[in-house]
């Protein structure tokens, strides 16, 4: 249906849902580049007004990519937990924007209606919002997850350690995984990047990875970001996988064109709960996104980058993930063009991951050809430590040699926890005081494991 | 860690781990922060990379540096008129501007084996300092080999799939395309080198191969040159690149992107 909106002596007409969507969204390069932004900031105002006033139910019967073509809107459709609507099912976007910020909307509510929410209807609120909106309502979302420790408690934060090498040199990954260590990151899980997806050269990592989280008896979980065929691969051959790595998207096509689809994720799902290797819970999945990657498979369907990213989100949800990364300025410029553009995807995302009812954390990061650099890092790190995200990136000076890009360091980490009094996930935190390696605070100490770390690599 | 100057830096009694990688592993701490002289070369890197970014080619420079292959060539233009645009608009960035086009046309050069293509894309500065290097021996060797070469085409503000659009003009039965790769902080200065069989608009990164990481102190020219004649040989042999030509005796070669759409990487 379309959506007409008046301003003065004009009328906005948008033709449906999708166009009010996206005329919506904050401006940012990447709707630029898919040709789908308001003309005139009066017509983004114009459609933020209009969506506003846009009953929650039309989300339901106005599907914004057609049901018989694409199984990411019947996923949504057919997963919604009405139960969990009915309790706002008579708002509009605006009506839940405000019942948001309310003091109504306590974190168990928010939990309970997470079902009931799509992810259009979380997309459309998070474009009427501020900033500040964005943090106030993503730190009331608590969302608690468990393989070998606890994820996302209130007044917690993990770090996830990224030790990449451009040529997966065991030495050289094992040599920052020790400094992350012994900088207190790793929580969140060991998870490396490989330089190339070859089967034997990712069992190698993983043997690598498994054997010196048991000689060192760590309370944290390891992955290997290989493509989910190649992981699944290595189950079968008995390789000790902990958590299940996979890109995924908004749409089935973009899905497509990562080599994967729903009944794929569920087979992976389903192998990595028969494995039983979580020792406190048993979230096995590990999905990371980023807004732009439907567009940049031609598989956008004249969406928004930030709805497709949103939908992304749902195909997430289904497969109960351990950890959900946005991936917010890796893909580059013509998505996301600067730093103000990158905070506030950044917010956005978070904001609809939790809302959702994901453990969301964030790769806050950039590439050398946007126009960004670690100050708009640093702003984007503090907004998000006050908006209670789950876990950050721990990459050596935040500096990575094998993806080329930057990101957050063990340090920025360090910072984070000191300035907002955040610790580690409670069962590492534990291993840390207790092998010697940081106190409660932060501070390092001096102890045997520092020497037994890194002389396990060094020649005697 | 006990050993404190009056500066407060503690450094990292790991620093011998340093050997192993390139990372920036025992920075060393003040309170929980990184040391300034740390922090200083991040900034100087950085910079590197983002002069690399907003660099421009020397044209006549580079002219002369790839004269020595005794074929001619010819400067282009993409659609993309500035930096500042090319970085927003990959779709500009893949098309040739239209005086670009009609100059390609006019040349009306018999279709050859195959097509060298030299641009900027985001680093100008890889291209300056490694395509002197390797494009004249890759040539040498090319034409012992027996094949054809179309005139090499110099393209301002290009992205890969500009091969594409040129392949389409000049029907190559190969065409190669060198390109200044994204910087990263350790390599602002890499080159990449992208074949594909039978180039033709419309194409996707499932048709090409790729032989990045060329500079001094990453992949030799001499290994590169290597590595681009064993896919060059395969392409022809196979009639085709991309996915299905797999990297057999482990070039280090890459086809498909490893994480969300690294494939605009170039």
């Amino acid at each position: 249906m379309a959506y007409p909106f008046t301003i003065g002596n004009f009328t906005y007409r948008f033709a449906d849902l999708k166009e009010l969507l996206a005329k919506a969204s904050p401006l940012r390069s990447g709707d630029v580049l898919a040709g789908l932004v308001a003309d005139s900031y009066e017509e983004r105002v114009a459609a933020q007004m209009a969506l506003a006033d846009v009953p929650l139910t039309n989300f339901l019967n106005e599907t914004i990519i057609p049901y018989e073509t694409d199984e990411v809107t019947r996923l949504i459709i057919d997963s919604h937990d009405k139960t969990a609507f009915a309790t706002i099912s008579h708002f509009t976007v605006g009506d839940l924007r405000d019942w948001l910020l309310s003091d109504a909307a306590s974190t168990s509510l928010l939990q309970q209606m997470a079902p009931g929410l799509t992810p259009e209807m979380v997309a459309a609120v998070s474009k009427l919002m501020r900033n500040q909106d964005l943090i106030l309502v993503a730190k009331k979302c608590t969302v608690v997850t468990r393989f070998r420790n606890t994820q996302g408690l209130p007044g917690h934060m993990s770090v996830r350690l990224q030790p990449n090498h451009p040529t997966d040199d065991a030495k050289g990954i094992a040599a920052s995984i020790i400094d992350g260590l012994l900088y207190g990151s790793g929580d969140a899980m060991i998870g490396i990047n490989p330089a190339t997806d070859s089967p034997a050269a990712t069992a190698r990592l993983l043997y690598m990875l498994d054997g010196l989280r048991e000689r060192f008896d760590m309370p944290t979980q390891n992955c290997v970001l290989s493509h989910i065929t190649t992981t699944l691969q290595l189950i079968e051959q008995h390789v000790p996988v902990d958590l299940i790595f996979q890109s995924i998207a908004g749409t089935e096509k973009a899905n497509a064109s990562f080599g994967v689809n729903l009944a794929l994720l569920q087979e992976a799902h389903d192998a990595g709960l028969s494995l039983n290797r979580g020792t406190v819970g048993n979230n096995v999945m590990y999905f990371e996104t980023g807004q732009g990657s439907a567009l940049s498979a031609n598989a956008n369907h004249h969406v928004d980058q930030q709805t497709c990213e949103v939908r992304a989100y749902a195909v997430a949800r289904q497969f109960n993930p351990f950890l959900v990364n946005s991936v917010v300025g890796f893909i580059g410029p013509e998505y996301l063009f600067d730093g103000k553009q990158i905070i506030r995807a950044g917010l956005e995302d978070h904001f609809c991951g939790k809302l959702m009812g994901l453990p969301m954390g964030m790769d806050i990061c950039y590439t050398n050809h946007a126009q960004a650099d670690q100050d708009d890092m640093d702003t984007l790190l503090t907004l998000l430590g006050v908006a209670g995200i789950n876990f950050i990136m721990g990459i050596p000076g935040a500096d990575d040699i094998m993806l080329n890009y930057q990101s957050t360091s063990f340090h920025d980490a360090l910072y984070l926890r000191r300035v907002l009094g955040l610790r580690p996930s409670p069962e590492f935190e534990a291993w840390l005081l207790q092998q010697g390696i940081m106190d409660k605070v932060g501070n390092r100490l001096s102890g045997s494991t520092q020497k037994q770390l890194f002389a396990a690599l060094l020649p005697a | 860690m006990n050993e404190t100057n009056n500066t407060g830096i503690e450094p990292d009694e790991w620093e011998p781990l340093r050997a192993y990688t390139n990372a920036r592993i025992a920075l060393g701490k003040t309170g929980v922060s990184v040391p300034l002289s740390e922090s200083l070369q991040f900034r100087l890197a950085h910079a590197h990379a983002k002069d690399a970014v907003y660099s421009q080619l020397n044209l006549d420079e580079l002219t002369t540096a790839l004269s020595i292959t005794g074929l001619p060539v010819y400067c282009l233009r993409s659609r993309a008129v500035s930096r500042d645009m090319y970085l927003q608009r990959p779709d500009f960035g893949r098309l040739l501007d239209t005086p670009s086009e009609e100059q390609l046309r006019q040349l009306n050069s018999p279709p050859a084996d195959i097509s060298i293509i030299v641009a900027d894309g985001l680093s100008a500065t890889a291209i300056m300092k490694n395509a002197g290097a390797v494009i004249p021996v890759l040539v040498e060797k090319i034409q012992q080999a027996g094949y054809s070469l179309a005139p090499v085409i110099v393209v301002e503000q290009g992205r890969v799939a500009v091969k594409d659009a040129i392949g389409g003009i000049l029907q190559p039965r190969l065409a190669i395309i060198f390109i200044g790769e994204r910087p990263g902080l350790s390599s602002f200065d890499s080159m990449g080198a992208y074949i594909t069989y039978a180039p033709r608009p419309g194409l996707t990164d499932e048709r090409r191969n790729c032989v990045s990481n060329i500079r001094e102190q990453g992949l030799s020219a001499e290994l590169a040159v290597d590595k681009l004649m064993y896919l060059i040989d395969s392409a022809f042999r196979l009639q085709l690149t991309g996915v299905a030509l797999k990297d057999n005796n482990e070039l280090g070669t890459s086809n498909l992107p490893k994480r969300i759409a690294d494939s605009e990487a170039e």
